[in-house]
């Protein structure tokens, strides 16, 4: 029973992701005074790109068409470890935060060698530019998950979450600079403007949008979808650990659905947020992006600092 | 003595600390004036919330006039007068560029380790969250010296300053529940005149040296060295 609500929430997590990604453009397109298009627009996209036929160069490799499969899989696998309506399922007792981390970088890593794999200039410098974000990026990102586990004493995702829950509310100085460090990680990570612009078509200022300059079809869908999962992974991250409250702890339907409509509403508040961000802010230049990334560690440094001289027994 | 065993104000003052420690760094590290006030103005913002939270727990009502003139000076009239001054005197399009930021940094960390084991002995006389409040505000008076050391600019200078009675302040509201009202009228006055001194001051070292850089001070030599 536990395993089927967990296919589930895994499914329904999928099938939401494409929608939080149009809901986010229809945000930017109100605050820049622009019409947004229509919610599902999407999920029309990837159903158009499905349909088409991908266009492969003649000097890829098998790495290439290999690539977005896997890079969906791997999203897909950390879609179902991340707690998103319930906590206490048998997919996210299996895996823990580590694992988590390693979903991304494994996902990353194949993106970044299918980058190089055909040889364009844009391909291999979209990639370099990647390993460099993420290689400052992924230290912040444990340092801030770390403040959470060692506060929880466990690296299980539901576990951990469970512990905040249980306890109440009680103020942690850590935790606020966890949450702001993953935020600012979060935003990094997902490609969005300050760090890099999802909507570019400047190709020396590309990042993300770099690699995937060669993908077509089936094959350009599948990476853009993964790309939307990740931006929901993040959000559903930041939204569960920090304001766990409202998540379904047993699971009779009203508990489900409610657990549903909280996460929805934490996730609606979210992007309101991050799209007034996104309005506000201009973005980087792309040598800025090391000391942004550079504070965002000190936060993390200084959440987990703080957890051991100001929170713990002495 | 765990923090899940504090109550909720002392929880509250932690986490303001906490925040109130990360604002100095801030400013520390920041080589744009305008940046470098508007990040005093957050600082004493947070004041302001330690301040009104407080007086809210412990039922002091006087406090709520001390939050209210710390709001009044700190985050509207001394962070709007500082930055009309950059604005005329055209110092906001530089970037003030800091002579080694990583050891200035760094030099802020140690700082902050010094106040806490400054502060150790306090911990058998009094609670954990004296000793780390205390060592916050500590930290935030010697941050705020080590601004004023490492930036050539006036601005800075007394942004520095003016950071220093931040963390006496905060020092005050945590250890003592707040001084007596006479003492916060005077400091807050104080630091009013002062705000104002320093804007004349800013004038008369212009006018002298040409400039609000400090290092040109030395042009005023009798002898060319």
């Amino acid at each position: 029973m536990n395993w089927i609500i967990a296919i589930l929430q895994t499914t329904l997590f999928v099938a939401l992701a494409p929608f939080l990604a149009g809901f986010m453009k229809f945000c930017k397109c109100r605050l820049q005074n622009r019409r947004a298009p229509s919610l599902f627009q999407p999920y029309r996209d990837l159903l158009k790109l499905t349909r088409k036929q991908p266009v492969i160069s003649e000097d890829a490799s098998w790495l290439f068409c290999a690539a977005p499969y896997i890079i969906f899989t791997a999203m897909v696998l950390a879609a179902s470890v991340v707690p998103f309506i319930a906590v206490d399922l048998p997919t996210s007792a299996e895996a823990d935060v580590i694992v988590l981390v390693g979903f991304f970088a494994f996902a990353r890593f194949f993106l970044a060698l299918a980058g190089l794999d055909i040889g364009t200039a844009f391909g291999g410098m979209g990639s370099s530019r990647e390993m460099t974000i993420s290689s400052l990026a992924e230290p912040t990102m444990l340092m801030a998950v770390f403040t959470l586990t060692m506060t929880a004493s466990t690296t299980n995702l539901s576990g951990a979450i469970e512990h905040v829950l249980n306890e109440g509310l009680i103020l942690r100085p850590s935790f606020v600079f966890a949450l702001f460090a993953l935020l600012l990680v979060a935003v990094a990570e997902t490609g969005r403007i300050p760090v890099d612009n999802p909507t570019t078509h400047l190709e020396l200022t590309m990042i993300h949008e770099a690699m995937i300059l060669e993908y077509s079809g089936r094959h350009l869908a599948l990476i853009e979808f993964a790309s939307q999962l990740k931006f929901m992974l993040y959000g559903v991250l930041i939204s569960n650990i920090f304001f766990p409250w409202g998540i379904a702890e047993d699971f009779g339907l009203s508990a489900l659905g409610y657990g549903l409509l909280v996460i929805t509403g934490k996730l609606i508040f979210l992007c309101v947020v991050l799209a007034f961000a996104e309005t506000a802010v201009a973005k980087m230049r792309l040598f800025r992006v090391q000391e942004y990334l550079g504070f965002a560690y000190l936060l993390g440094l200084l959440g987990m600092l703080s957890h051991i001289i100001l929170e713990s027994t002495r | 003595m765990n923090i899940e065993s504090q109550d909720f104000y002392t929880q509250a003052i932690l986490s303001m600390s906490a925040l109130v420690g990360l604002t100095s760094f801030l400013m520390l590290g920041q080589g744009r004036l305008l940046r470098l006030i508007f990040v005093f103005a957050i600082q004493g913002l947070l004041l302001t919330l330690t301040t009104s939270l407080a007086a809210f727990s412990l039922d002091n009502p006087h406090l709520y006039i001390s939050a209210v003139l710390t709001f009044a000076l700190k985050v509207i009239f001394i962070p709007w007068m500082l930055q009309k001054q950059v604005l005329a005197m055209n110092l906001h399009r530089d970037v003030e560029a800091l002579k080694n930021n990583t050891a200035v940094m760094l030099g802020g960390a140690s700082l902050m380790v010094f106040s806490y084991y400054v502060l150790q002995p306090i911990i058998h006389t009094s609670s954990m969250i004296m000793l780390n409040a205390l060592a916050v505000s500590l930290s935030v008076v010697l941050l705020g010296l080590m601004l004023m050391i490492s930036h050539r600019q006036a601005v800075a200078h007394v942004v520095g300053f003016m950071s220093i009675e931040n963390g006496l302040f905060f020092a005050a509201i945590v250890a003592t529940n707040g001084m007596p009202m006479v003492v916060e009228l005077g400091v807050a006055f104080d630091v009013l005149v002062a705000a104002i001194l320093f804007g004349i001051f800013f004038l008369h070292i212009r006018t002298s040296i040409d400039s609000l850089d400090v290092d040109m001070m030395n042009k005023l030599h009798e002898v060319d060295k």
